[in-house]
């Protein structure tokens, strides 16, 4: 189901100025083109790091990533933007803007500095907005929208750039359950349909179990299982990096993903 | 740039060209508008024809330009520092100039030489934007702009209290120069200062304007900014570095003109939002409007006593800003 591998990474090595241990040490990574690939772990495993790695937002200290086939740090970052769409956490904007005034900036990395929007980019516009269900905020300030619609927003500025790649870093977080799975669906079809390749990083396993093609589980920066959902989530290892007590069963269905491994913590365990 | 956009401009600078007309008609002496429009149109009669090229006209345009130009380098230092309150200044700019032209004014140089003031303001205000530019580049890695920020706010802070060291020195009559020189003035304009300001502004706005997307981008933050393609440390070095010096030579011509560069871009944004590509082609021509109504009000208003501009911009702007803050919902 997965092309040949869009991100490869091999011996990564990252450390924080003044931390104690490094931020991600020794992790190797192989994403196939058109895959679903979500990253896991715990609280402060190295998952944001690694995506910023992944992106060239920071320069690993031992190791190398490569974007299709070529090191990330020789890619100018226009071309760079012109393939991977990229979801960030966390960032506001600092001044009032509409919904489409942030959607059109997905089109920066085509029109340069000084380039007229072509009737292609208002339809790469208007399609993006479509697709995430938020050209009827089109004219909305983004400072008033909730949090779910504010996150598809975000999608919809990535998906402007028209990528072959997609990275979001936790995408769903504080979303509800409709909000999560709209985005989840979304990005099932991205892979599906369009041939885009999604890298994630997400805290809900159970998703991760039934959307992602492959899954790599951090543990303190190291990795500590990869492989598909069947293989990494397994009782034995969840319970030894999490370090809580689960059950894991199978997904009762209906649907196409009936069978995919779900965990359920247990309650007065520790 | 939309159909919607470009009409917003146009209409700034039609805006901006009746405030000139305006702005030269009205003074000292009374003109009709007919001979302001012979002499500008390239007719008219003396004496008018002399005071409106000669005199008004110069100081109109130099209006125009630092107007502008101050609007324009506080909408470029919000994006930059993501702040909404900062402003032209807030990088110690003018603590460095107003260290240069009041050491001028106290140690008698402005009374050799007219031209020694503002070198000296300007010699001042270039030392502050390498001083706080080194400051951030040792305190850490890359170019934080947080750094950047607390370093411009000390630094001002500490030419301030040079300021008032040297003053403490000044002679009565040095005191009220220097003292005018920091509520800014226009009063200096001839064609030669307004062309040789000319010359060095407009290639800097040009720039800037040319960084409308980078900076949107970078308002959004940093890593979006290099996620859409941006070389973020190259574009937050050159819009300060590029904005500063643009302050740098407006507070050395016309000493501190404040407000103008806080109040213009939000009353953009208020109105119209803050998309860059509109925001700062339009502070440049509400910048320069805004100016030139406040320098005729300060010529006119206690004819013919001059008030110094940068109170009458402070005056009438906060008031303005305030109504439109409460009027409309960020």
């Amino acid at each position: 189901m997965s092309g040949p591998p869009v991100f490869e990474a091999r011996g990564l090595r990252f450390s924080y100025e003044g931390a104690a241990r490094p931020a991600l040490d020794g992790v190797d990574l192989q994403v196939g083109g058109g895959s679903l690939y979500a990253i896991i772990g715990p609280n402060g495993s190295g998952k944001s790091t690694l995506l910023k790695l992944l992106l060239g937002a920071l320069q690993p200290q031992a190791g190398a990533v490569s974007y299709a086939g070529r090191r990330v740090g020789d890619w100018t970052r226009r071309a760079l933007a012109q393939q991977i769409g990229a979801v960030p956490q966390g960032e506001e904007m600092a001044f009032p803007i509409t919904v489409r005034e942030m959607v059109a900036m997905g089109r920066y990395p085509y029109l340069g500095v000084l380039g007229r929007p072509s009737r292609e980019d208002r339809e790469a516009i208007d399609q993006a907005m479509e697709r995430c269900d938020v050209i009827e905020l089109a004219e909305r300030p983004l400072s008033r929208l909730s949090g779910g619609e504010r996150q598809r927003a975000l999608i919809a500025r990535a998906l402007a750039q028209r990528p072959a790649t997609l990275v979001l870093d936790e995408p769903t977080v504080s979303l509800d359950i409709r909000h999560e799975m709209t985005i989840f669906e979304l990005l099932a079809e991205l892979t599906g349909s369009d041939g885009v390749t999604v890298v994630l990083v997400t805290h809900n396993l159970n998703l991760a179990a039934r959307y992602a093609d492959r899954l790599l589980l951090l543990d303190a920066g190291r990795p500590a299982a990869e492989g598909t959902p069947a293989d990494v989530l397994s009782q034995e290892i969840i319970e030894k990096v999490y370090g809580w007590s689960v059950v894991v069963a199978p997904h009762p269905g209906p649907g196409r993903d009936a069978g995919a491994p779900q965990i359920t913590p247990l309650t007065g365990e520790g | 740039m939309t159909a919607r956009n470009s009409l917003r401009l146009l209409s700034l600078a039609i805006l901006a060209a009746a405030l000139l007309v305006a702005s030269i008609a009205l003074g000292a002496a009374d003109l009709p508008l007919r001979a302001v429009l012979d002499a500008l149109s390239g007719g008219g009669e003396d004496p008018a024809r002399t005071i409106v090229l000669n005199l008004r006209l110069p100081r109109a345009a130099l209006a125009v330009l630092v107007g502008g130009s101050l609007g324009l380098a506080g909408a470029v230092f919000q994006a930059l520092l993501r702040n909404p309150l900062a402003e032209p200044y807030v990088l110690g700019v003018s603590g460095g100039a107003a260290v240069g032209a009041v050491a001028a004014v106290v140690l008698g140089w402005n009374l050799y030489a007219p031209w020694a003031l503002p070198i000296a303001a300007l010699v001042g205000a270039l030392f502050a934007i390498t001083l706080v530019l080194r400051i951030a580049a040792r305190a850490a890695r890359g170019f934080d702009t947080r750094v950047l920020l607390l370093a411009g706010v000390v630094v001002g802070a500490f030419f301030h209290a040079v300021i008032l060291l040297l003053l403490s020195f000044a002679s009565a009559d040095a005191y009220r120069s220097a003292g005018l020189w920091m509520m800014g003035s226009l009063a200096a304009a001839d064609w030669s200062a307004v062309l040789l300001l000319a010359a060095y502004l407009m290639p800097a706005i040009v720039v800037l304007l040319l960084m409308a997307r980078p900076l949107n981008l970078l308002a959004m933050g940093e890593e979006t900014a290099l996620y859409l393609g941006t070389n973020v440390e190259r574009v937050k070095l050159a819009s300060y570095l590029i904005a500063s010096l643009l302050v740098a030579a407006g507070v050395a011509v016309s000493g501190v003109i404040g407000f103008v560069g806080l109040i213009v871009p939000h009353a953009i944004r208020l109105m119209w939002g803050s998309d860059h590509q509109l925001l700062l082609p339009a502070s440049v021509l509400l910048g320069g409007g805004f100016m030139l109504a406040a320098d005729t009000v300060a010529r006119t208003a206690a004819a013919p006593a001059e008030l110094p501009v940068g109170v009458i911009t402070a005056l009438v702007g906060v008031p303005l800003f305030v109504v439109l803050l409460t009027r409309r919902v960020v």
